[in-house]
């Protein structure tokens, strides 16, 4: 038993089917817990106010934006050496979630940073970041629909994604060259003296946890709706013969 | 519902846009995959009636 | 060598004769540097600070404009298809079309560039790092785009996906070729943005030959 089992599309189906509601019901449930308990029971920060709040929802969505495009860049890198054709589905159906991410890291550091810095938008190392990595997932996403044949699309797409992967990264460090901004370090950190107290980390881990059942969710419904769409496909064409 | 004081507004939107966008990217992926769903079951149903 | 020699002839012999493709390169450039001044006003301080990042990313788009030219011909007549059948590698192959689509079009940006500088008001300082930071950064443009023209071949409509694709992969050379300039004519350290530049080209050179080979064998299997 090893784990390329699952990239048996049937395997794949059998197993997400079953853990899907219970990776949905997590979802839900850390979700409720972690934003509950975050904006309801969590007193103001002394240099943030109550806007501390919108930690709960921007941290996790900016993590799992960056560790989505990781989910794509691994899935593709497998697509490639093994041609499993669930997993460069599973890099198809993580983009959109991954954008989503995105845009959600985007505006609410956007509503958060009038506030706080005073402007809605800086041109800061990290927001940068963010928006250049929406730009390589807008581009992966429409490279994805501009070719008709399946396995040629997932071909191209994983080049992409590698290509991308080594100047996203160079991108990142670029910016970083280009303005030293404003933005607050790390939230969360192996290093104790960095992250943030107690009070807001342990809703904080909860949130993240919802988000990142959430994302797991979202990824495994679109990658079975994919799996599905790619068997009608061979099923019209052999009717079509 | 807690004091937010004067952040409550940016606080409130903040969320309601985060909602908004999870929401739609919950509802697209459940539609269509309703949708994929369904299809197939019709078109096995078909081959196999 | 000589097979290389007899691409390279020809690649620049197309380019040439082909509604002179490096003169419409130069002239969008000469466009859009003209442009900046009648959206920003005339004024001379204000274009002298600009004019760095105005003349590196004229210079960028000014490339980007030919690149989906780059394989689309030899795609669609098959010539593609005999020159992947010879001895010489795809990625050797790929390598020496980008390098013509820099001598043609990268190339005369470098040359006419200090004069466009003067037009706007750029410091004496910064002409020579101007054409330097030119001259090391615009292979890396015509390489990259080497990898949006093998991605979107044949694809209909692929010059607006070509841009989309390509433009994010341009980032770092105009962070660091804009600085160069800009800090050549701040009168600061130019060296750190130099070598990072440098740095990305040589990685671009490298890499990007694979990878445009890869998408362009996925094409044609």
């Amino acid at each position: 038993m090893s784990i390329w089992e699952y990239a048996n599309p049937v395997r794949f189906m059998r197993l997400t089917g079953k853990v899907l509601p219970w990776i949905t019901a997590l979802a839900i449930g850390c979700l409720a817990v972690g934003l509950i308990w975050g904006f309801f029971f969590t007193p103001e920060a002394e240099n943030f106010g109550s806007t501390v709040k919108i930690i709960y929802i921007h941290v996790p969505a900016a993590t799992l934006a960056i560790n989505a495009w990781g989910v794509m860049f691994v899935a593709s890198l497998i697509w490639l050496i093994r041609r499993h054709h669930v997993s460069a589905l599973v890099a198809k159906a993580t983009a959109p979630v991954g954008m989503t991410l995105t845009l959600i890291a985007l505006i609410t550091g956007a509503i958060w940073g009038e506030p706080m810095w005073g402007t809605y938008w800086e041109w800061d190392p990290r927001l940068t970041s963010f928006m250049v990595l929406f730009i390589f997932y807008l581009g992966y996403m429409a490279l994805w629909e501009a070719i008709d044949e399946p396995d040629k699309a997932a071909d191209l797409t994983s080049v992409l994604a590698m290509v991308g992967t080594v100047f996203a990264v160079i991108s990142r460090y670029a910016v970083n060259f280009w303005n030293q901004g404003l933005h607050q370090g790390a939230s969360l950190s192996l290093d104790k003296e960095e992250h943030v107290s107690d009070v807001y980390y342990q809703p904080l881990l909860l949130t993240m946890a919802g988000f990142f059942f959430l994302f797991m969710a979202l990824v495994f419904l679109r990658t079975r709706t994919e799996i599905r769409a790619r068997r009608i496909k061979a099923l019209q064409l052999q009717e079509a013969n | 519902m807690p004091d937010l004081g004067k952040y409550g507004e940016t606080i409130l939107t903040a969320y309601a846009a985060t909602v908004i966008l999870v929401a739609a990217i919950v509802v697209l992926s459940v539609v269509r995959a309703r949708k994929v769903k369904r299809q197939l079951t019709e078109l096995e149903a078909r081959r196999n009636g | 060598m000589n097979a290389t020699f007899a691409v390279l002839t020809r690649e620049l012999r197309l380019a040439l004769r082909s509604g002179g493709g490096a003169g419409l390169g130069l002239a969008f450039f000469l466009i859009v540097v003209m442009l900046i001044p009648f959206g920003v006003g005339p004024v001379p301080h204000l274009l002298a600070q600009i004019a760095p990042g105005t003349l590196w990313i004229a210079a960028l788009l000014a490339c980007l404009l030919s690149l989906d030219r780059l394989f689309q011909a030899d795609f669609e007549d098959g010539t593609l298809d005999i020159l992947t059948l010879s001895p010489m590698p795809l990625e050797g192959l790929v390598a020496i079309k980008a390098f013509a689509h820099w001598l043609t079009t990268g190339l005369p940006l470098v040359i006419a560039a200090p004069i466009l500088g003067i037009t706007l008001n750029l410091p004496d300082s910064a002409y020579w790092w101007l054409v330097t930071s030119l001259a090391v950064g615009t292979p890396a443009l015509s390489f990259l785009g080497a990898i949006g023209a093998a991605l979107t071949v044949g694809i209909r409509r692929g010059g607006l996906l070509l841009s989309l694709l390509v433009l994010p992969l341009y980032i770092p050379t105009l962070i660091f070729g804009a600085r160069c300039v800009a800090a050549a004519s701040e009168g600061m350290d130019v060296i750190p943005a130099f070598q990072l530049l440098a740095g990305v080209t040589l990685l671009t050179l490298a890499l990007t030959p694979i990878a445009a080979a890869a998408a362009l064998r996925m094409h044609m299997r």
